[in-house]
C-alpha cells in the first residue's frame, strides 16, 4: 500500500472511546434485558440463566468494541483521509479533501466528560455514513478540522470569494398562496387516510372495546338477526342509503384533505435571496427553510388530469440528500409551489436557472420521445394470457354450486389494466434540450422531471430477464437526492443516450458546480 | 435550446471507445472459486431447512431435497462462471464503466469527477484468494455505491489510486 502522508503508522482512536461506545449502547440494551427477564420468567428456563445471558451479552459487546478499536486506523495524507476498519471484513476508505463538504464535531454529554469528540466527514454522498471517527480527543478533532479547512481555503483561493450579506430585505415574494388557494389545494388533496388511521387505532386499542372486533361469528349473527329488517327496505331506499354513504365518504375525504393542507401550507411564501430559496409555511408549526440554489439538482412539475384542466401545477425541487437536516429532520420534501399556474412555475424555475420551453412544460404538445410500447403492453399481454387460462380452468372444472358471474369481473379488470398501461405509455417520454434532460411519466399523477445534465452522478443501463427477451432496457440516472428513470428503450438508443450524457457530464467536475458560490462550505461544531 | 441532431449524436457515440464491448477488462478468474465458497455457505441454510422438511413430513422421499440440491448445484457450480463471464470494467480517460449482474444486468458509467469517496473491501472469503471489492460512492441516490468485486487486491488499490489521482487533477 502506498502512503501519501508522513504518518505511515496511522492514528488510532482514543482508548477511552471504547468505553464511551460501550456505555452509549447500555440504555438501548435496557429494554431487551427487561423483555428477556419477563419472557424467561414465563417459560420453563428458570430465572437463573438471565444474569448469565446478560453477562455474556455484555462481554461480547466489550470484546466487539475492543476488537473494532484494535482493527481501526486512520491516516491523514496530503490529498485524502484514509480510514481502515473492520474486524473480519476489512474496509479501506479514501476520502479526498476536495470532496469533504463539512466536518462535524459532535461532543455528546458522555464524551465531554472524558474530553472526547466524534468527528464526521460529510461528502454529500447518497448514503450518510461516509466517515465517522468515534471517538478522538478534542485536540485531535480540532487538528483534523484545521487540516480540512486548510485544504478548502487553498482550493477556494483560486475562485473568487464573496461573502453574501444575510440581511433581511423586504421584497415581494416570488410565490405565495392565499387562503383561497390553500382551500383549492385542500380539495385536490382528497384523502381517505382517516380510515386507515381509525383502522390502525382499532387494531392497537381493541382491548378497550366492549366487544370483540375480530369475532366474525358475532358480526354474522347481528347481520342474520337484522336480515328480515334489511329485506323489508325498498330498492329506492337502498339506493338512497348507498348514495348517502358515498356522499359521507366524499365529505370526510375532502374535510381531511382541507384540514391537513391548512395545517401544512397555510401562509405559504417563497422568497428568493442571494442565499437561495426561502420557504415559510405552516399554521400551528411554522417552518422556515432555506434551500441553497447550488444544491438544487433537478425540479419536478406535477399535475393530474383534473388539475391540468384547471391550469394548476405543483413544483418540487430535488436537492442534495444531506440538505435540510438541520431545518426539518427527516422531511425530504422540497416543495417550492404546491399549487401554481404555469406562469408562476416558469418564474420559479427561471430563478433556479432551469429553463423549460412551454411546449415541454405543457404535457400535450411537448416533443417527447416515447419509449417502446412493448415495455408497457407485454406484461399486460402476459396477464391476459394468464387470465384466459384461469377462465378456461374455471369453466372446465366448474362445480354446479359456483357463481359464474365472477367470470365477468376478469375481463373488466384486464381491460382496465390494458387501458392504464396504454395511458401510462402515452404519458411517458424523455427529451433533451439546452443541456437539460426532461423525463415525464404517469397518467394520473403526471410528473415531469427536469434535470441539468451536468448534475448527473452516474448513468446506468439496466435489463431484467423479461426486458432482455424483448430487447429493451431502462436507463437510470443517479442524481443527488433522487433518480431519473427512462424505461422502454431499445439497447442501441439507450447506449446513445448514455454516451451523450457522459460527454456532457465528464466535461465538468461536480464539486466545482456544487460549490460555485465561492468560499469553503462552513464547518459546524 | 436545440433538439438533438440524430446523425451527429450517433457519430459522437461511434468514435467513443468507451462503448466498445471489446475494450472490457475481465475480472480476476479467482472470483469463480471465491464466489462458489460464498454461495455454498449461503445455500447451507435452505439445505438444512430442506433436510428438516424431508424428515419431518417425508411422504415422498426426496420431494424437497432433490429439487433443492439440483438448484443448489446449479447455483454453486454454474452461476459463478456465468457471472464471471458477464462482469467486466473499462477505465476510460474520464470515467469507469462497470458491467454487472446476472439475471438483472446493468451497465453503469461513473465519471471520475462525480466520485465522492472510494472503498477497497476485503472479506474473509476473498482474502485467501487475494481478491478485493472496489466501491465508488457518488452523491446520487440511485447507484450511490457502485461495486466492482473480483479484483486482485493490488489491482483494486491501483485503480483506487488512479481514480483518486483523477479527482485531484480535475480540481486543479
Amino acid at each position: 500500500m502506498t502512503e501519501t502522508g508522513g504518518d505511515a503508522a496511522g492514528y488510532r482512536l482514543s482508548q477511552i472511546g471504547v468505553m464511551v461506545n460501550f456505555i452509549a449502547i447500555l440504555p438501548g440494551m435496557a429494554f431487551p434485558i427487561l423483555a428477556l427477564t419477563f419472557g424467561v420468567q414465563n417459560s420453563n428456563f428458570g430465572g437463573v440463566s438471565v444474569p448469565l445471558m446478560v453477562a455474556a451479552w455484555l462481554a461480547f459487546s466489550v470484546i466487539y468494541f475492543a476488537l473494532s478499536w484494535v482493527r481501526f486506523r486512520y491516516y491523514t495524507g496530503d490529498a485524502d483521509i484514509r480510514i481502515e476498519s473492520g474486524i473480519l471484513s476489512r474496509s479501506a476508505r479514501s476520502i479526498p479533501f476536495d470532496r469533504i463538504q463539512d466536518v462535524g464535531i459532535e461532543e455528546n454529554f458522555l464524551a465531554r466528560i472524558f474530553g472526547l469528540a466524534e468527528v464526521k466527514f460529510e461528502t454529500g454522498s447518497g448514503k450518510g455514513d461516509e466517515g465517522k471517527l468515534s471517538y478522538v480527543t478534542t485536540q485531535e478533532a480540532g487538528r483534523l478540522r484545521t487540516l480540512v479547512r486548510g485544504h478548502k481555503a487553498q482550493a477556494a483561493a483560486d475562485g473568487a470569494v464573496h461573502d453574501i450579506a444575510t440581511g433581511e430585505i423586504d421584497t415581494p415574494p416570488l410565490y405565495a398562496m392565499d387562503s383561497r388557494r390553500v382551500l383549492t389545494l385542500g380539495f385536490y388533496s382528497f384523502s381517505l387516510v382517516i380510515f386507515a388511521v381509525l383502522g390502525g387505532a382499532a387494531q392497537q386499542l381493541d382491548f378497550l372495546l366492549p366487544f370483540d372486533l375480530y369475532d366474525i361469528g358475532a358480526w354474522l349473527g347481528i347481520a342474520a338477526d337484522n336480515r328480515s329488517a334489511f329485506d323489508d327496505i325498498s330498492w329506492s331506499a337502498r339506493i338512497i342509503a348507498a348514495a348517502a354513504a358515498l356522499l359521507a365518504l366524499i365529505v370526510i375525504g375532502c374535510a381531511t384533505g382541507i384540514i391537513r393542507t391548512f395545517l401544512r401550507e397555510y401562509g405559504f411564501r417563497l422568497d428568493i435571496s442571494p442565499r437561495g430559496f426561502r420557504r415559510r409555511r405552516g399554521l400551528l408549526t411554522l417552518t422556515d427553510v432555506v434551500m441553497p440554489l447550488h444544491r438544487v439538482q433537478a425540479a419536478t412539475v406535477t399535475t393530474g388530469p383534473i388539475r391540468r384542466m384547471r391550469g394548476w401545477y405543483g413544483l418540487k425541487f430535488i436537492s442534495l440528500a444531506s440538505d435540510g437536516t438541520n431545518e426539518e429532520k427527516g422531511d425530504k420534501d422540497h416543495a417550492a409551489a404546491p399549487l401554481a399556474t404555469m406562469r408562476e412555475i416558469r418564474d420559479i424555475l427561471a430563478a433556479a436557472d432551469i429553463h423549460a420551453a412551454d411546449d415541454h412544460l405543457d404535457y400535450k404538445r411537448g416533443q417527447f420521445n416515447r419509449g417502446q410500447a412493448a415495455w408497457w403492453m407485454v406484461p399486460i399481454l402476459i396477464a391476459i394470457l394468464l387470465g384466459l387460462a384461469a377462465m378456461t380452468g374455471f369453466i372446465l372444472f366448474a362445480q354446479p354450486g359456483w357463481n359464474r358471474s365472477v367470470l365477468l369481473l376478469l375481463p373488466i379488470l384486464l381491460i382496465a389494466a390494458s387501458a392504464m398501461a396504454y395511458a401510462g405509455w402515452r404519458c411517458s417520454g424523455y427529451a433533451m434540450a439546452g443541456g437539460q434532460i426532461l423525463v415525464r411519466h404517469g397518467w394520473w399523477r403526471q410528473t415531469l422531471t427536469i434535470g441539468q445534465m451536468v448534475k448527473i452522478q452516474t448513468v446506468s443501463i439496466a435489463q431484467g430477464p423479461l426486458s432482455r427477451a424483448l430487447g429493451l432496457c431502462q436507463v437510470e440516472f443517479g442524481i443527488a437526492g433522487g433518480r431519473l428513470t427512462i424505461p422502454g428503450l431499445k439497447r442501441a438508443e439507450a447506449r446513445l443516450l448514455m454516451a451523450e450524457v457522459i460527454r456532457k457530464v465528464s466535461a465538468v467536475d461536480y464539486s466545482k458546480i456544487s460549490r460555485h458560490d465561492g468560499g469553503p462550505v462552513g464547518t459546524t461544531v | 435550446m436545440q433538439n438533438l441532431d440524430d446523425a451527429a449524436f450517433a457519430d459522437n457515440a461511434r468514435d467513443d471507445a468507451a462503448f466498445d464491448d471489446d475494450a472490457l477488462t475481465a475480472i480476476d478468474p479467482r472470483y469463480i472459486p471465491a464466489t462458489r465458497i460464498n454461495y455454498a455457505l449461503l445455500m447451507l441454510f435452505p439445505i438444512v431447512g430442506g433436510v428438516i422438511l424431508e424428515y419431518s413430513l417425508g411422504r415422498y422421499p426426496g420431494a424437497f431435497l432433490i429439487p433443492l440440491m439440483a438448484a443448489a448445484a446449479f447455483i454453486i457450480l454454474r452461476v459463478p462462471g456465468r457471472k464471471f463471464r458477464q462482469w467486466g470494467y473499462h477505465m476510460a480517460p474520464g470515467h469507469i464503466r462497470i458491467i454487472s449482474g446476472y439475471l438483472f444486468n446493468s451497465d453503469t458509467i461513473v465519471p471520475f469527477g462525480r466520485v465522492q469517496h472510494i472503498d477497497v473491501d476485503q472479506g474473509p472469503i476473498q482474502r485467501p484468494y487475494g481478491l478485493a471489492t472496489l466501491t465508488l460512492h457518488t452523491a446520487g441516490n440511485h447507484n450511490s455505491s457502485v461495486h466492482l468485486p473480483g479484483l486482485a487486491h493490488a489491482d483494486a488499490l491501483a485503480l483506487r489510486e488512479l481514480i483518486r489521482a483523477h479527482i485531484k487533477r480535475d480540481m486543479l
